[in-house]
């Protein structure tokens, strides 16, 4: 029996309530960024640690919501609840979050704040997976489980705080006249700044790779082992992106709905521009492209997009691309060559520098006055605070429990070490000429 | 090395905290000026901290 339309007509939305069902179908795309980054990660790491590359991706995502569920969230607060705040000059500094504890009342509370807590769960899951991969081959699994529950608990939750919920850096605009205050409405800096910081500081606890820098001579080559994971995962992310950022600008920057095809659209060009942009400064250098730098030139542009995508003009994201792109490649051979800095996955200039990137882009595109300098204060927020607490609480973590892995594990790769098999069990495992 | 680094880090920050509390909004280029100069230290912190694990780096190399 066919329903009778005209005597049912289909219910009447308000755009409101669109605008609130087209966010929670996005944030259910959402995780495909996490997945893209994940098998990223897996395929620039080496295939004798495959297996347990991709298990540690899925135990921090794991590990990062719960914790953040049951600690984080309570820190983070939701826009417009109670914060813990102090003044200073005659203005609320509202530096931390007082939310409920283990999310009590979440069914009740507006469709908003929830919809808003499941994006801040995705976007702590995704940043504990970002110092996973540039810990590749070296960093266990217990390890990376400690640094997703330190992230969820003590770094994330203030950060989110104060840039969506209500927070100093969003009050810049009110308090200080600083434009419409600090803008990040994807998560440049609450994701991927904060990320790329942290994967920095774990590296520089970890130390590189064995072999990567041998005695008086060149930084080793150890490309990744999978060139189709990596870019399998840059068009799964691609997807996820969209849903990122479109999810944020609704639900952070209250874009109507007119504005959402243009931040998709943003997104795009800015990660387009980007791989264009790598491709040309690799093709140039080398002399054929890099499949591995391109994808990292293209997660950039996405990075980027995370700040920009919601409040530039698609020449303006296209043009935010394009830099982002020619910046990665170089950077990540100033990190690896000139620094001894041993970055499997890339991270800390994705990332990092990819982030930072797409945060003064923001605030140099942005139309309003006094923009850039909210831009710039939470860049020294994030240089200033959030990269020495990461060092100091892993720092912490490592003296108890160490992150890196024995040299034997190292040796016979963590597959075997943690796992007790293989990826990929019926490959002929070479050995490996690295060690000197 | 790098822990001093990254003690200069913060140093940086209140720097560029204190240009929003210090200058009024009508002097706008003086509190960027501010604003910038605590990233510089923040830079330069950075800087210290990155010569630091170069140092560890090649001790350990050899």
């Amino acid at each position: 029996m066919t329903p009778d339309l005209a005597t049912n007509p289909a219910p009447v939305l308000s755009e409101a309530t669109f605008v609130l069902v087209l966010v929670l179908v996005l944030l259910l795309l959402a995780p495909l960024a996490i997945a893209g980054v994940a098998l990223i990660n897996t395929g620039l790491g080496r295939s004798r640690s495959a297996a347990q590359a991709l298990l540690g991706n899925l135990a921090i995502v794991a590990v990062a919501m719960i914790v953040f569920a049951l600690a984080g969230a309570t820190l983070a607060g939701t826009l417009g609840g109670a914060g813990h705040r102090f003044h200073v000059a005659g203005k609320p500094w509202d530096w931390l979050g007082a939310g409920p504890f283990f999310l009590g009342g979440l069914g009740s509370a507006p469709a908003q704040a929830q919809l808003g807590l499941l994006f801040e769960l995705l976007a702590v899951a995704m940043a504990a997976i970002i110092p996973w991969g540039s810990g590749a081959d070296r960093l266990r699994l217990t390890a990376g489980c400690a640094v997703a529950a330190v992230l969820a608990a003590i770094a994330f939750p203030p950060l989110a705080h104060w840039v969506w919920a209500g927070g100093w850096l969003s009050q810049l605009g009110v308090n200080f006249s600083l434009g419409a205050g600090f803008l990040d409405p994807a998560g440049a800096a609450t994701i991927h700044v904060l990320g790329g910081l942290s994967a920095l500081a774990a590296v520089w606890i970890t130390g590189p790779r064995k072999g990567k820098f041998p005695q008086g001579g060149f930084a080793t080559a150890m490309p990744g082992h999978n060139a189709v994971y990596i870019l399998f995962g840059c068009l799964l992310a691609l997807a996820g992106w969209l849903a990122f950022n479109v999810a944020g600008a609704v639900l952070w920057m209250h874009a109507p709905l007119a504005a959402l095809p243009v931040t998709a659209v943003n997104t795009l060009l800015a990660a387009s521009g980007a791989v264009a942009a790598t491709f040309a400064v690799t093709r140039i250098r080398f002399g054929k492209p890099d499949a591995s730098l391109c994808a990292n030139g293209w997660l950039a542009g996405l990075v980027a997009s995370s700040a920009t995508a919601a409040l530039v003009s698609p020449l303006a994201a296209l043009f935010i691309g394009i830099v982002a792109g020619i910046i990665t490649p170089l950077l990540v051979e100033v990190l690896e060559l000139a620094v001894s800095i041993d970055d499997p996955s890339g991270a800390i200039t994705v990332h990092a520098a990819g982030g930072l990137w797409g945060l003064i882009a923001a605030g140099v595109f942005a139309p309003q006055a006094g923009q850039f300098v909210a831009q710039l204060v939470g860049i020294a927020a994030l240089l200033g605070l959030m990269l020495p607490l990461v060092y100091l609480l892993f720092w912490l973590v490592n003296r108890i429990a160490p992150l890196r892995v024995e040299a034997d594990g190292e040796r016979i790769g963590m597959d075997l070490h943690e796992l007790g098999g293989g990826a990929y069990p019926e490959f002929v495992i070479h050995r490996d000429d690295s060690y000197r | 090395m790098k822990f001093a680094g990254l003690l200069v880090m913060p140093a940086g920050f209140f720097l560029s905290i204190a240009a929003l509390v210090l200058f009024p909004a009508s002097n706008a280029a003086a509190r960027a000026a501010f604003v910038l100069c605590g990233l510089a230290v923040e830079a330069l912190g950075l800087v210290v901290a990155v010569r630091g694990h170069m140092e560890a780096q090649g001790k350990n190399r050899a």
